[in-house]
C-alpha cells in the first residue's frame, strides 16, 4: 500500500467528523461556551448506529434505501476529490461531472424519501432543496470548467492545482474560492443558507427532509453530510494550497490544515450573522454562479479571445 | 387599596343591569366615542345571562356597565363592527350558551368541558384550489413549548390564511378559583400563566385587598412593582434570546439567554423562586431586602445594564438580523386598534396602551417609567420595543435601588371580604394588561372570578400579521408576539 492511499483513506475516515466537530467548537467559542468534544459527531453516529430505525406505515422501501444511496454517492464523490491536495484515490477525464451527478443522485434520493413520508413539512423542504440545488449545479460546472480551461486539464484535481501567474488567473482563483464556499454552504446545509441547529420545522431545508429518519438511517445521512463537507473543504483547501500537486507530505499536511481552516471560516460566518430570509437564499447561491461566470470570463482575458 | 394598579370597585346593587335594547347601543356609543373595551364577560343566572362590560375612557379611568338578557334570545353581534370584541363574544357564547345572533365565527376559544373531546374534529377554514396547500403544525411542537394547533393555507411559500386553535391547556382555572377561601388563592393564580406569575398575582392581590378594605403602605407597593419590572426584564430577555435563536443569530441567542439567568436568579434571591412565585401575598409581599442582598441586586442590575448595552448594539446593528426582521409580520396601527391588541405588541404597532401610566397614584407616579412606542408594527419593531422597555425598566430598577428601599415588613391582615362587590383590577404585565374581575355575593363569598391574560386578545393579531408572509417567517412572527397558550386556555 502506498502512503498516498493510506493517507487518503485515513483522511476520509477521520476528517468528516473532525470538520463538523471544528465547526461546532468554533460556534461554541464564539458564543462563550466550551463546546462539545471535537469528535462528538463520530460518537453521535456510533450512538445512532446502535439504535434501530422507526418507519412510518406510509413509507415505501424507497424511504429505507435513500439514506444509503446518499451515503454511497457522497463517499463516491470523495474518491475523485484531492483530499490531500494531490492525486485522489480515483481519477479519470471529466470526473467532476461524476461528482456533480453523484451529489445530484443522493439529493434526488433524499428528496423522494421526504416526499414518500407524505408530510407537508418534508414536501416543503424537498421543494426548497430542489430550488437551491438547481442553482448550485451550474455554479459548480462554471467554476470547474473555468479552472479546467486555465490549467488545460480534464480532471477535478488537476483543475484545482491552479497556479497564479497573472491577473486573469488570480481573478479566477478568487472567484473559484468564493463560489466553492457558497456551494459548500448550500450543499452541507450551513448558515446563512440553512440553519442546522434550528428546531423550527417551517424554516428548515435539509433538516426537515430527514425528520422522519432515525437510527442507522439518520447516521448514514449525518455521515454523508459530513463527507460532503470534507469534499468541499478539501477542494477549497487544494485551491488555496500553493504546494498543491506536489504530492509531498508537506503539501498533504498543509491541505489538511487548510481544510480545517475552511471549517473555522464556515463556523465563524455561522456565528456572526443571522440566517438569510428564505426568499433571499437563491440570490446568495446566485453569488456562486456569478463568481463562476467571472472566473470563466477570466479565461477569455487570459486567452486574448483565441479559442 | 392598591394605588399603583388600575382599579374599579363597585357596589353591585348600585349597578342596575340594562336590557339588551339599552345596553347594545350604549356599547356602540362608547366604543365609537373612543373608549376602549377592557373586558366583556358573562355569567349564567338560570335562563338569564348577566353581562359585565368594562371600558376604559380616554383619560384612563375604568367604567363598568351591566346587561341582563334571556340567554336563548341573546343580542345581535358586535364583532362585525368592532372586531376587538370577537374573543369576548366567542367566550361568552362558549361559557354561558348566550345566543349572539349573526356572529360570523363562534369558534370556541378553548373548548371548555365536554368540548375538549371534539377538538380534533373541528373544521378549519379551507381555501380551495389546485395550487393551495395546507400545512398543519402542532398541537405538539418540536420544541419544549406549550401545545397549540396552527393550520396554514399557503400558495407556495406564502401564507394566505392562518387559523390558530387553542384550548389544549385548558385546566378549568376559573372554576377552581371559586372553590376555596379566596385569601389562599395566590399559588393558583400564579399558575394561570407561569411566565406572568407576578402580573397575575398582583392583579389578584390588589382586587382582594380592595374587597377586604386592606390598605397597603408604599414600601409594599414599591416591592411589588420592583419584582414586576424584574419579571418584565427577564421575560423580554427570554423573548429576545428566542427571537435571535429563530433567526440563527448565535451571539444574541446566547448572550440574552445568559443574562436572563441573571435576571431570574435575582428574583429568586428576593423571594425564593426564579419565576416570582410566592413574591406576592394578599396584604403584603413574600420578599425581603437586607443590606447584603441589596448590594447583590444592585450588582446584578448593573451587570445587566452594562452587558445589555453591548449585545443590544450588536442586535440592532446586525444587517442580517435586520434583513430577517424588517418588514416581516407587519401589524398596522389600524389593525392593532381594530383587533384590540394590547401590551408590547400594540405599542410596537404605534398604539400606546400602558396601564402603568394610567393608575391615578402610586409607584409609577412617584417614580415615572417612560412609555415606549414604535410605529412600524413588524417583527423588528417588536424586538426593538422589547429592548427599549427592558432598558427603561432596568433604569427604573437602578433608580429605586439607589434610594435603598425597604421591602418586606409584616403582612397586613386581610379581613373578611365585603359583600355584593365587583372589583376590576388591571396590571401591566410584561405581555400586556392582566385583568382580574372578582365579584362577591351577599355574604362576601366569591361568586364570579374572571381572569384575563393579554394573550386572549393578541392571538388574533398574530394570525393577521402572518398573512402574505412567507411560511418560513412564521416562527419569528410567533416569537415576536410571544403569547401564552395556558393564559388563553385557562
Amino acid at each position: 500500500m502506498s502512503p498516498a492511499l493510506v493517507g487518503n483513506v485515513l483522511v476520509l475516515l477521520v476528517m468528516p467528523f473532525l470538520l463538523t466537530g471544528v465547526i461546532n467548537r468554533v460556534k461554541s467559542l464564539w458564543s462563550g461556551r466550551k463546546g462539545p468534544p471535537l469528535f462528538q459527531p463520530a460518537w453521535d453516529v456510533l450512538r445512532l448506529l446502535r439504535k434501530s430505525s422507526v418507519y412510518s406505515t406510509t413509507t415505501t422501501p424507497l424511504f429505507r434505501i435513500a439514506p444509503w444511496v446518499l451515503l454511497v454517492t457522497s463517499l463516491g464523490s470523495a474518491l475523485v476529490t484531492p483530499l490531500l491536495g494531490s492525486t485522489p484515490l480515483l481519477s479519470f477525464a471529466f470526473d467532476f461531472v461524476v461528482l456533480a451527478y453523484a451529489w445530484g443522485l443522493g439529493r434526488a434520493a433524499l428528496m423522494l424519501a421526504a416526499l414518500d413520508t407524505g408530510s407537508s413539512f418534508e414536501g416543503m423542504g424537498a421543494a426548497r432543496e430542489a430550488t437551491f440545488s438547481a442553482l448550485v449545479e451550474p455554479a459548480l460546472f462554471l467554476v470547474v470548467g473555468a479552472l479546467g480551461l486555465f490549467t488545460r486539464t480534464h480532471t477535478l484535481h488537476q483543475a484545482l492545482f491552479l497556479h497564479i501567474d497573472d491577473g486573469a488567473s488570480a481573478l479566477a482563483w478568487v472567484c473559484a474560492v468564493v463560489a466553492l464556499l457558497v456551494v459548500l454552504q448550500t450543499e452541507t446545509a450551513r448558515m446563512p443558507v440553512d440553519d442546522p441547529t434550528t428546531h423550527l420545522e417551517l424554516t428548515m431545508v435539509h433538516e426537515v427532509m430527514v425528520l422522519d429518519h432515525s437510527g442507522p438511517d439518520l447516521a448514514a445521512i449525518q455521515l454523508a453530510n459530513s463527507v460532503k463537507l470534507l469534499v468541499g473543504a478539501s477542494a477549497i483547501a487544494t485551491l488555496l494550497n500553493p504546494l498543491a500537486g506536489a504530492g509531498t507530505a508537506l503539501s498533504a499536511g498543509l491541505t489538511v490544515l487548510l481544510s480545517l481552516l475552511v471549517a473555522v471560516v464556515v463556523g465563524t460566518i455561522e456565528s456572526l450573522i443571522a440566517r438569510l430570509r428564505l426568499q433571499t437564499v437563491p440570490k446568495y447561491v446566485g453569488l456562486a454562479i456569478a463568481a463562476g461566470a467571472i472566473a470563466l470570463l477570466a479565461t477569455t482575458w487570459r486567452l486574448g479571445g483565441a479559442p | 387599596m392598591s394605588d399603583s394598579v388600575l382599579l374599579a370597585r363597585l357596589d353591585v346593587s348600585q349597578l342596575t343591569p340594562r336590557g339588551p335594547a339599552d345596553w347594545r347601543p350604549d356599547v356602540i356609543h362608547r366604543l365609537g366615542a373612543g373608549q376602549r373595551l377592557v373586558t366583556l364577560f358573562a355569567r349564567r343566572l338560570g335562563d338569564e345571562a348577566l353581562l359585565t362590560s368594562v371600558f376604559q375612557t380616554a383619560a384612563g379611568a375604568l367604567e363598568v356597565t351591566r346587561a341582563a338578557m334571556n340567554a336563548a334570545h341573546g343580542y345581535h353581534e358586535l364583532t362585525t363592527t368592532f372586531p376587538a370584541l370577537h374573543c369576548f363574544e366567542r367566550e361568552m357564547h362558549e361559557q354561558t350558551g348566550l345566543r349572539i345572533a349573526d356572529h360570523p365565527w363562534l369558534k370556541p376559544i378553548r373548548f371548555e368541558g365536554q368540548e375538549q373531546a371534539a377538538m380534533n374534529g373541528y373544521p378549519y377554514y379551507r381555501i380551495e384550489g389546485k395550487e393551495v396547500h395546507e400545512v398543519a403544525v402542532g398541537p405538539i411542537h418540536a420544541g419544549v413549548i406549550e401545545p397549540g394547533s396552527f393550520r396554514f393555507s399557503c400558495m407556495g411559500e406564502q401564507v394566505h390564511h392562518l387559523e390558530i386553535q387553542l384550548g389544549y391547556q385548558h385546566r378549568g382555572v376559573e372554576r377552581r378559583l371559586l372553590g376555596t377561601d379566596p385569601r389562599r388563592l395566590t399559588p393558583l393564580v400564579e399558575t394561570i400563566a407561569g411566565d406572568t406569575s407576578i402580573g397575575h398575582a398582583w392583579a389578584f392581590c390588589a382586587a382582594l385587598e380592595a374587597l377586604a378594605g386592606c390598605e397597603l403602605d408604599e414600601h409594599t407597593e414599591l416591592a411589588r412593582a420592583f419584582v414586576l419590572e424584574l419579571e418584565r426584564v427577564a421575560m423580554h430577555l427570554a423573548g429576545l434570546s428566542g427571537l435571535c435563536a429563530d433567526v440563527g443569530f448565535l451571539q444574541g441567542a446566547s448572550s440574552y439567554g445568559r443574562l436572563r439567568t441573571t435576571a431570574i436568579n435575582t428574583t429568586m434571591r428576593l423571594c425564593g423562586n426564579r419565576f416570582g412565585r410566592s413574591a406576592l401575598r394578599p396584604g403584603g409581599v413574600g420578599l425581603q431586602l437586607p443590606p447584603d442582598l441589596l448590594e447583590l441586586v444592585r450588582k446584578n442590575v448593573d451587570l445587566l445594564r452594562t452587558d445589555l448595552e453591548i449585545i443590544n448594539e450588536r442586535f440592532v446593528t446586525s444587517r442580517t438580523v435586520r434583513h430577517r426582521l424588517e418588514g416581516a409580520g407587519v401589524l398596522s396601527t389600524g389593525q392593532a386598534k381594530e383587533l384590540g391588541v394590547v401590551g408590547p405588541s400594540a405599542r410596537a404597532s404605534g398604539v400606546l396602551i400602558d396601564t402603568r401610566h394610567q393608575a391615578p397614584a402610586g409607584v409609577w407616579k412617584q417614580r415615572p417609567i417612560a412609555p415606549q412606542v414604535l410605529p412600524q408594527g413588524d417583527c423588528e419593531a417588536r424586538g426593538k420595543l422589547r429592548i427599549a422597555e427592558m432598558n427603561e425598566s432596568l433604569r427604573w430598577l437602578a433608580e429605586v435601588l439607589t434610594s435603598s428601599p425597604r421591602f418586606g415588613g409584616p403582612k397586613k391582615p386581610v379581613g373578611p371580604l365585603a359583600g355584593n362587590q365587583l372589583v376590576i383590577s388591571v396590571v401591566e404585565g410584561w405581555r400586556g394588561e392582566v385583568v382580574h374581575c372578582l365579584e362577591t355575593g351577599p355574604g362576601g363569598e366569591l361568586i364570579h372570578y374572571k381572569a384575563q391574560d393579554p394573550s386572549l386578545r393578541n392571538w388574533m393579531g398574530l394570525a393577521i400579521a402572518v398573512r402574505k408572509n412567507e411560511i418560513s417567517d412564521f416562527p419569528i412572527c410567533n416569537k415576536s408576539f410571544d403569547l401564552s397558550y395556558c393564559g388563553n386556555d385557562l
